[in-house]
């Protein structure tokens, strides 16, 4: 079994590495460094720290402020105040600017578990995605995590990084090339693709695992980088296999969903797509693995929703 | 500059802000005239900056929260060099560096994009923990007293107040009137004096058309130490046309070209 580790902690890990790297790097939050891991930067730099209290938009404004002074801004937050609470300041300060502002928002999507629906953010990368100029991150792991939190810290320009409350498994090795806008093909499959973003992916594989049991050939694409996004690896992944499915921790509006389905239109390339996320419905308490299964995306969900899937095409291009 | 070089400065300011609203046939004049003396004060008399290196580190930085007020502001860049006066008369056009709302990235001198109320002064915070850091450079925002209605200037204030900004120094332009009409009747602003300095702010009152007290009050904000200053300006929306001054109706309305011909004449330039 592979180590887990919440991608928050990779946060928390990545944030004091940098820091001691980058001189002007800056953090803020609102009163959640504990639960962001931004408190790790706190005890390492106190004098780049700054904590907005309990006022997004103002940790947005802030952020913006010092960017645009010649910081790196990191603001982190959970993803419903970051993206709901802030929304039209990270739209008019950050991305109408082009601020060097890194939103690190954490507790996002289903996997925020007991909290309920009104923490659970399923429509953050949703509405970050359609910003220009806004570049989108959803790590899956550790390892993909502390790497593109690196990436989004050498970079000009405002980022997303949505990252989780959960414990995950550690799926990349140490040396993985990870880049932004390139998903990565953690598996090949003939029968269908799963199209994964965020902590799903283990689901994902697991999903994978189960319908090769089945003889089904499902492969497995690690779509890390929802903006800019991997045409190629979408139209790869419809050439390569008979059909896609996406599974996301977020409503299927407006995610990887959309934007794969988007992909296919916009290219012309007929593939069969199930979308797997929260349907039109919010979130609700409970135990994140129970969540995933009453929402369709653990790795039962996901496998029953491939073969189905598979199935169907199948029958269709039967002679 | 003399006290009287500035106010002749804010007349031709203001002549301006009427040329590029008539030009446009659209924007917000009253509350450009109501901010054109302190914006003439900013950018002629208290501001360190080089309009020949708009983007110098450690310079002086101008947030407009209150963005309507675009054409004062763009009357001021250009007065002072920043690009050319001709380009005022494209204010408003599809292509034009002078967008409805300032937009940083497309003119030289903007040092933040502004628009929507409250989103400005929040900036202006963190822009000020960078010059605390740094040790350089001052900050200053200037807002509509009906823009105090948002939430968003109040967290600021109290972040300012927090982290002890004494390099950022806000203006608060009172005119007293928004676009439903007077602040007292859509949402009670007043006493604006008396909170901010609950919030911990140093408060400065003036008459915001008086060249000298505009003068006066930047030189002691920035003498105060330890906390932010606010400037409590009361102004007259449309200073300086009679027919605007006043008038709640002229928020965000373009004189046809008999008005602006007759406020061109009291102001004493020609359409």
């Amino acid at each position: 079994m592979a180590d887990k580790i919440a991608t928050r902690d990779s946060y928390g890990r990545a944030l004091k590495e940098l820091g001691a790297e980058f001189p002007n790097m800056v953090v803020l939050d609102a009163d959640l460094s504990g639960s962001t891991k931004s408190g790790e930067f706190k005890k390492a730099f106190p004098e780049r720290f700054f904590n907005a209290g309990i006022a997004e938009a103002d940790l947005m404004g802030m952020a913006t402020g010092l960017a645009l002074s010649g910081k790196i801004a990191f603001a982190s937050t959970f993803a419903m105040f970051a993206v709901g609470r802030a929304y039209e300041i990270v739209r008019n300060s950050i991305a109408y600017t082009g601020a060097n502002v890194k939103i690190c928002a954490t507790h996002a999507g289903l996997s925020v578990g007991e909290d309920g629906a009104s923490h659970q953010c399923l429509e953050d990368i949703s509405l970050m995605r359609g910003l220009p100029g806004m570049t989108v991150l959803d790590p899956a792991d550790d390892v993909s995590a502390r790497k593109l939190l690196r990436l989004a810290a050498e970079m000009q320009g405002p980022v997303y990084i949505r990252l989780g409350r959960a414990a995950v498994p550690v799926v990349y090795p140490e040396d993985a090339d990870i880049r932004i806008g390139k998903a990565v093909w953690l598996r090949e499959g003939s029968d269908v693709t799963i199209i994964s973003s965020g902590c799903v992916l283990d689901q994902a594989l697991a999903a994978a695992d189960a319908l090769a049991e089945d003889g089904i050939s499902a492969g497995v694409l690690d779509m890390h980088t929802v903006k800019p996004f991997d045409e190629e690896a979408v139209l790869k992944a419809a050439r390569s296999s008979e059909c896609i499915v996406t599974v996301e921790d977020h409503f299927v509006t407006g995610g990887i969903g959309s934007a794969v389905a988007e992909t296919l239109v916009k290219h012309g390339i007929g593939c069969r797509v199930k979308t797997l996320g929260a349907q039109d419905r919010f979130g609700q308490s409970g135990k994140p693995a129970e969540l995933f299964r009453e929402y369709g995306i653990d790795a039962a969900g996901i496998a029953d929703a491939a073969s189905a899937l598979v199935t169907t095409v199948k029958l269709h291009a039967a002679p | 500059m003399e006290i009287s070089k500035l106010i002749d400065t804010a007349r031709v300011i203001r002549q301006d802000i009427i040329r590029e609203i008539y030009s446009a046939n659209s924007g917000h004049p009253g509350g450009s005239l109501s901010a054109a003396d302190i914006v003439t004060a900013l950018y002629f008399e208290v501001m360190d900056i080089d309009p020949e290196d708009p983007n110098k580190p450690g310079r002086d930085r101008f947030v407009l929260s209150k963005g309507h007020a675009a054409p004062a502001l763009y009357a001021a860049l250009a007065e002072r060099g920043y690009f050319p006066r001709e380009e005022l008369l494209t204010l408003r056009r599809t292509g034009s560096r002078l967008q409805g709302h300032p937009s940083m990235n497309r003119l030289p001198g903007l040092d933040m994009s502004t628009g929507s109320l409250g989103q400005g002064i929040s900036v202006a915070v963190g822009m000020a923990i960078a010059s605390k850091m740094d040790g350089k450079g001052r900050v200053y925002a200037l807002l509509g007293d009906g823009e105090l209605q948002e939430g968003l200037v109040w967290e600021a204030a109290m972040a300012a107040a927090h982290y002890g900004l004494d390099d950022l120094c806000a203006v608060v332009d009172h005119n007293g009137l928004q676009i439903d009409g007077k602040n007292d009747d859509v949402m009670k602003v007043m006493p604006i004096d008396e909170k901010f300095r609950a919030f911990g702010w140093n408060v400065i009152c003036i008459d915001g058309h008086d060249m000298a007290q505009i003068v006066d009050a930047f030189a002691a904000a920035k003498e105060c130490k330890g906390k932010p200053t606010v400037i409590v300006a009361e102004t007259h929306k449309g200073q300086g046309v009679s027919f605007m001054t006043d008038n709640a109706g002229w928020h965000g309305k373009a004189p046809n070209e008999e008005q602006a011909r007759l406020a061109m004449e009291e102001l004493g330039g020609v359409l």
